[in-house]
């Protein structure tokens, strides 16, 4: 990798990332260059994330899916090329990092073959961030705890979109930042923890603010639902709904809480879709996650903690700060 | 999903997209992956290297190809089913009328300028089309929907006017980087390599009160005879910052309240030892690759070369010493007028020019320096020169998924799920997306209201020229004025004009208003302005009047429109934050004199988000 290691850019970088250096200055895309990025789980809010993360310019992008492509992964995936859905054999991860490798040539584009899981534990030392798309909440708790236990900060990213629904959980530990926070203000520099999955579950929900996103509730619900009932995620269908619904009720009860429209209606909607994402959708989660993400690995702009829905029907992208 | 279109709504829609770059790539893919089937993309733009960074649908092999054909060809490699045609051309001309944008269902707007977008927005209503209007700055952004005689027009709202400065304050007391670079802008580099024969409002002061030099300076920037450009550029070098400052200087005046600059003459810059060198063969600080760039052969590319290379000069991101200005000064005159002679007499400047930032960076930087003001870097310098707006991918793919999502809506023909949203930096009340209810019409918005105006000016000393590009073309917005008194037509354009009656208006355009034939405009006379294409037609009333102040000096006003011209900085009421809304930074086009961006380094105007009458009126949809 052709890394300057002076504080000069190379003519290419300049040139190419103009536009960008002016938005978070040399020394961010400086890091940027260097950052180390792993990917498991592709589907079109991931396809959106690699996306912004190749074009941004971070040092390496390795993406791990042995799952063999098919026109099913094409359906909200700009990685997947109609021709390469013929070449048999081929891994979604394979197909990806073909084609996201493209857009940048300064980043390095590679494939990991296997399961997280089964890797040896130091596997993850040679990464910075680790994004899990749609994954079941065991895993997603497995992954983050790994993550935690390296003794170098691997970041971690969980996100998925359900119909018009998009939620992302953010777990980078710490994170040192300069940002402006206002137009005017001088650039500071300033701290931020955050808390792993597993402690952010243990909040009581009747704790949260009487104003926070339906759709925290709503994911929890359908996590714990498809878990229970040990479902693939995602694999809901209509027919699941009154099931979905009763347990969902019992589930807010026991923790204070009643069912209301707004939650049932998010149900109803996750559940009649199944693995359905929209792509619009996609597009705005794969954004905030491609930004959060570069803000942590620049140390530059304040990162948002600990998670973001977007809701398609209200229109509204909200953060959550959910931590014991 | 209620609100929204079915399948076959989507799959039988028809848009337009206007615009295949930040926000048109990103848009275009996400249509297709919803599903959407007959999509047009009008992009007159060709691909450059700044684009790569998020433009993903292109490649570095792609430079210089059409955005628009390079985008369908990408996106058909991911959906080769679907039906996207692409018009390598201008959206402004005349082939896209309203006729044209009647087959449409939506029309998609991500465009980066102010005039496209008010064409768009007019050609919209005439056709009646719901538009998508859209814009991002760094990692602001914001979607709005238009729809005729339901919510506002894209021009119901004013639009922060472009920054421009005093011309005294450029040519006489700057006192802000940004007036040096608007000065070596306009000023040396369009005497130097620019249409000498071009008037400039900067000439007249140029050099102070003393009318001898005045007449001098026309012929003071030709080479002369038998004069080598090395010659040529120390000449000119003494003369701009040198002799100019000591002319300003004896108006002592001026000084008073402001502290003196100080001239700046070659001599005073080299040693002995460097002078000796410097007639030699331009020594570089460093000493090495001395005469490397003297031997350069004339490239067909001019936009390659470069000053700085040859003088050791690596980082754009590092402020020159004042010595290596005048290097870098010397060094670019000269290599324009070796190697690019045939295009000098009619440069313009070009931001993705090398060797014409250089020049502008170390003009403005050696003015700078005279007048005690910080200089700049050359990365910095070429940003506010060029107006170039700072951009990233991800806010892009955001804002393209949100007016996906209100494309959506408004098939669904729910027209009142609407909405704007804003994208933001900093959350506000949690709110990174932030929607809002769109405003009803602005009935006092003379484009879709056609409510008249008032234009107060001095008909005795302003032409029909200038009424017709300043207040037509520039303030009103009209790509194709036709300016009539009653039924006289006193001026019409287009590609369509007969020569005979092209003559006749010709003939007109230099007449002052007073002494127009048949009916001369003056005090209280009534002019429609209209586009015909536009379908854009609108009165003015004439008001005269003498008493313009200085910073006035079109001697015209336009009255009712005070909104459009207002800039404005304020915090919005109903948030936490100072919302920077995304604007037309490149509504500052390249080729108006003086109008520049506010700020030192960051081309953003800022406007607040409830800049409407009534704050209440804009809420949050909860």
């Amino acid at each position: 990798m052709a890394e300057p290691t002076s504080g000069l850019l190379t003519e290419q970088e300049a040139a190419v990332y103009d536009r960008q250096i002016r938005v978070w200055g040399v020394d961010a895309q400086r890091r940027l260059s260097k950052a180390r990025v792993l990917v498991v789980g592709i589907y079109g809010v991931i396809a959106e994330a690699c996306k912004n993360l190749v074009l941004a310019g971070i040092g390496s992008l390795t993406l791990m899916d042995d799952t063999p492509v098919t026109l099913d992964a094409a359906a909200s995936n700009f990685l997947v090329y109609v021709d390469e859905i013929q070449n048999q054999g081929k891994s979604v991860a394979q197909v990806c990092a073909d084609a996201v490798g493209d857009y940048n040539p300064m980043v390095r584009v590679q494939v990991q073959q296997g399961n997280i899981l089964e890797k040896p534990i130091e596997f993850l030392d040679d990464y910075d961030v680790v994004i899990l798309g749609r994954s079941s909440l065991s895993l997603r708790k497995k992954v983050n705890a790994l993550c935690r236990s390296r003794p170098q900060r691997v970041a971690f990213y969980a996100v998925d979109v359900r119909s018009s629904c998009g939620n992302l959980f953010i777990d980078f530990q710490t994170c040192t930042f300069k940002s402006q926070k206002k137009d005017d203000d001088k650039e500071l520099e300033y701290s931020k923890k955050t808390c792993s999955l597993e402690e952010s579950l243990s909040v009581r929900w009747n704790s949260l603010p009487k104003r926070a996103s339906k759709l925290f509730f709503a994911t929890r619900i359908v996590d714990e639902f498809e878990q229970r009932e040990n479902r693939q995620p995602g694999q809901l269908t209509s027919s699941d709904l009154p099931a979905l619904i009763a347990f969902g009720t019992e589930r807010l009860q026991e923790q204070g809480l009643a069912m209301v429209p707004a939650i049932e209606s998010l149900l109803t909607k996750i559940a009649e879709n199944g693995t359905f994402e929209l792509s619009p959708v996609c597009a705005i989660m794969g954004g905030v996650l491609g930004q959060e993400v570069l803000k942590l690995l620049s140390c530059k702009g304040e990162p948002i903690q600990n998670y973001f829905f977007f809701d398609a029907s209200d229109g509204k992208g909200m953060i959550e700060e959910v931590t014991p | 999903m209620s609100a929204m279109a079915d399948k076959e709504a989507i799959e039988n829609a028809k848009v337009l997209m206007v615009g295949a770059g930040g926000i048109g790539c990103e848009l275009l893919k996400t249509l297709v992956l919803t599903g959407f089937k007959h999509i047009h993309v009008i992009d007159m733009d060709t691909i450059e290297v700044s684009n790569l960074n998020r433009q993903f649908l292109f490649r570095k092999r792609h430079v210089g190809q059409s955005k628009a054909q390079v985008a369908r060809e990408a996106v058909l490699r991911f959906r080769p089913d679907v039906d996207i045609v692409a018009h390598h051309a201008n959206v402004k001309s005349p082939q896209f009328g309203v006729g044209y944008f009647q087959q449409f269902n939506l029309v998609l707007n991500g465009l980066d300028n102010l005039d496209a977008r008010r064409h768009v927005n007019r050609l919209c209503l005439a056709a009646d089309v719901p538009l998508v209007e859209s814009g991002t700055t760094g990692y602001l952004g914001q979607v709005t929907v238009h729809m005729k005689g339901t919510t506002e027009c894209y021009e119901c709202q004013p639009k922060p006017a472009p920054k421009t400065y005093p011309v005294c304050t450029i040519t006489s007391t700057p006192s802000k980087p940004v007036h040096c670079i608007v000065w070596a802008k306009d000023l040396p580099f369009l005497k130097l390599f620019g249409d000498k024969s071009l008037s400039n409002d900067l000439d007249v002061r140029s050099s102070g009160a003393d009318s001898s030099v005045e007449q001098e300076e026309a012929s003071f920037f030709d080479v002369q005879d038998g004069e080598s450009s090395k010659a040529y550029a120390a000449r000119v070098f003494d003369r701009l910052f040198g002799q100019n400052i000591d002319i300003a200087l004896k108006n002592e005046g001026a000084w008073k309240e402001r502290r003196k600059p100080t001239p700046l003459y070659l001599d005073s810059i080299w040693t002995s030892e460097e002078k000796y060198d410097e007639r030699a063969d331009h020594g570089s600080e460093n000493g090495h690759e001395n005469g490397s760039v003297q031997e350069e052969k004339p490239k067909d590319d001019g936009a390659a070369l470069s000053a700085m290379t040859g003088l050791g000069l690596k980082n754009p991101q590092e402020i020159w010493s004042v010595k290596d200005n005048a290097r870098v000064f010397l060094e670019t005159v000269r290599l324009f007028l070796d190697n690019r002679k045939e295009e000098l007499g009619r440069l313009t400047f070009d931001k993705d020019d090398q060797l014409a930032v250089e020049f502008v960076t170390a003009a403005a930087n050696l003015r700078a320096n005279s007048f005690g003001i910080p200089m700049q870097t050359m990365f910095d310098v070429k940003g506010i020169a060029g107006n170039i707006i700072h951009a990233i991918a991800t806010t892009n793919a955001i804002v393209a998924g949100l007016i996906v999502l209100e494309a959506l809506k408004l098939l669904g023909k729910d027209r009142g799920a609407s909405r704007m949203t804003y994208c933001l930096e900093h959350a506000s009340r949690k709110l990174l997306l932030m929607p809002c209810e769109m405003d009803v019409p602005n009935p006092k918005c003379y484009v879709c209201s056609q409510t008249p105006l008032v234009l107060e000016v001095n008909t005795k000393t302003v032409t029909l020229r200038d009424v017709v590009n300043k207040i037509a073309r520039k303030k009103l917005g009209a790509s194709f004025p036709t300016i009539m008194q009653g039924y006289n037509v006193l001026c019409e354009t287009g590609d369509d004009i007969d020569k005979h009656s092209a003559a006749i208006y010709e003939a007109k355009l230099d007449t002052k208003l007073d002494a127009l034939t048949p009916v001369p405009l003056v005090n209280g006379v009534e002019i429609t302005i209209e586009d015909l294409q536009q379908e854009f037609s609108c009165i003015v009333h004439v008001k005269h009047r003498e008493d313009f102040s200085e910073e006035e000096d079109d001697q015209m006003r336009l009255g009712g429109l005070e909104l459009l011209t207002a800039t404005t900085t304020v915090v919005a009421k109903d948030t936490d934050v100072a919302l920077k809304a995304t604007v037309d930074v490149h509504a500052a086009s390249l080729d108006e004199d003086l109008v520049m961006i506010d700020g030192e380094n960051a081309p953003v105007v800022k406007r607040k988000l409830e800049e409407r009458q009534e704050p209440s009126q804009k809420r949050l949809k909860t």
